[in-house]
């Protein structure tokens, strides 16, 4: 029911409400004497050489592309979870059936992580 | 809990101040105990044992320039701290503190629990992005890389043990765990390897090391929040810290037993009967804490224990070792639970 999550949102509503009063409260407390060098991006010491906004390994996103593969399947996985136990209850054989859609699910996926590997889409040395 | 809306708020208004406390005492804990790990005394000028310390940083913290970087993106880089508070304090909503004490009890308590714990990736990387320096670039590229890869073993391990209980209710899961009569009902003992795998991804999921390239000093300067300073550095300070305890929490409320107090069937029923349901109560709130406390000192303890791994390393540990075995483990619990309930 979705009247369970109101005190969720109160909480999330407080969050809120802490985290705005400390950010106002430092910028109240704190002194403002920004100038060109302080507020230049932290390379060392040195001036930033170029913008950091640069292209980055083409790796980090393999990685979000299986994750949401991945994810997709946990996400499947939780029905089969919570009634597992119902199912049993019912008869064995119906757990059987939604089991066995359920390892054919994971190997499925599992065969697609082991191409993964062998092809070399995790590396990151 | 069915209280008037007021009240709920009054005492979610305390939990919130209770985590500022725990943030603070774990702080200090964190400082004392790696000074004693080290050989040394840690902190122990302000006030008695240096207790007052963190209270002193905070104080420091909030009375610094807030330097916000020329190039950044100025509203990202105030909303990403912002974000993380809200995420870390969010969570001990759905946590029981003691047999009838939780603020929501929604029917499905643990997928709000992952689904926040994933949002708190969008503030490591939204913080990385919008400083626009490459040390917080590279770290927040880094930790939404490390996070999301330990979250699909974590939700495996987390369908283990829903698979137990039966149910996705936070309190169901707890009360799963009081089946038989002493410690062994606990999911520890029933899903060692889950157990396992769940609390090395929350070592993951939080930054915390062996885990914490993210800001790894050496090499990223302070990682994403490079740029950050004065009081929104401390947001992120106090985010990382609360979300610690909580995961200590999610752990203890998972995998032992929550506020169950062990050996508590066989008391239990005396106390209700006496009217003494209160005390119990009190002394479930404290079993909890202790199981908590050994969670955060175990994070310490681990911390200056394991050296930090190596990029590709901890790659391979998330995809070829973790997310295998959790996927085993998940039909082996599913096995064990047909072979439990058929024969007995």
């Amino acid at each position: 029911m979705l009247t369970d999550f109101i005190p969720l949102f109160i909480m999330m509503a407080l969050a809120l409400g802490l985290a705005l009063t400390l950010l106002n409260l430092g910028k109240f407390l704190g002194p403002k004497r920004p100038n060109r060098i302080k507020t230049m991006a932290y390379e060392s010491g040195m001036d930033p050489v170029g913008t950091a906004r640069e292209r980055y390994s083409v790796k980090f996103y393999l990685v979000a592309m299986i994750f949401i593969v991945f994810d997709v399947e946990v996400v499947f996985m939780y029905p089969w979870a919570v009634s597992f136990q119902e199912f049993l209850a019912a008869s064995p054989g119906a757990a059987l059936g939604v089991t066995v859609v359920i390892v054919f699910f994971v190997l499925i996926l599992g065969i697609g992580l082991l191409y993964d590997i062998k092809k070399g889409g995790l590396e990151f040395d | 809990m069915d209280l008037p809306l007021w009240l709920t708020a009054i005492i979610a208004f305390l939990i919130i101040n209770f985590m500022l406390v725990s943030a603070s005492v774990l702080v200090f804990a964190e400082r004392k105990v790696s000074g004693y790990i080290q050989n040394r005394p840690g902190p122990n000028r302000v006030g008695p044992f240096g207790f007052l310390q963190p209270f002193a940083d905070v104080a420091k913290l909030l009375f610094k320039e807030d330097i916000v970087p020329e190039a950044s993106s100025k509203f990202i880089h105030s909303l990403a701290p912002i974000l993380m508070v809200i995420i870390a304090m969010s969570v001990p909503a759905v946590i029981p503190f003691a047999r009838g004490f939780v603020i929501a009890d929604p029917d499905v308590g643990v997928l709000v629990i992952l689904a926040l714990t994933s949002i708190a990736v969008y503030g490591v990387t939204l913080a990385g992005w919008s400083s626009n320096s490459k040390y917080s670039l590279l770290g927040g590229l880094r930790s939404s890389a490390q996070m999301i890869s330990y979250e699909l073993s974590m939700g495996l391990a987390v369908v283990s043990v829903v698979l137990i209980a039966g149910s996705l209710s936070v309190v169901d899961i707890v009360e799963s765990q009081a089946d038989g009569w002493a410690v062994l009902g606990w999911n520890v003992f029933r899903n060692p390897i889950g157990a396992i795998i769940f609390i090395v991804t929350a070592f993951a999921e939080t930054n915390r090391a062996p885990f914490d390239l993210p800001e790894a000093e050496q090499e990223l300067v302070g990682g994403y929040h490079t740029e950050y300073s004065g009081m929104k550095f401390g947001m992120f300070f106090l985010a990382e810290y609360v979300n610690w305890f909580v995961a200590s929490f999610v752990i203890a409320t998972l995998f032992f037993g929550g506020y169950l107090i062990p050996f508590e069937p066989l008391f239990a029923d005396a106390f209700y009967a006496n009217g003494f349901g209160w005390l119990l109560g009190i002394l479930q709130f404290l079993c909890l804490m202790a199981k908590v406390a050994f969670f955060a000192f175990l994070f310490i303890w681990v911390r200056w224990t394991l050296p930090r791994f190596k990029y590709n390393q901890l790659m391979t540990i998330g995809w070829k070792y973790l997310l295998p075995i959790a996927l085993v483990n998940t039909l082996v619990i599913a096995l064990g639970v047909a072979i439990f309930q058929t024969i007995f």
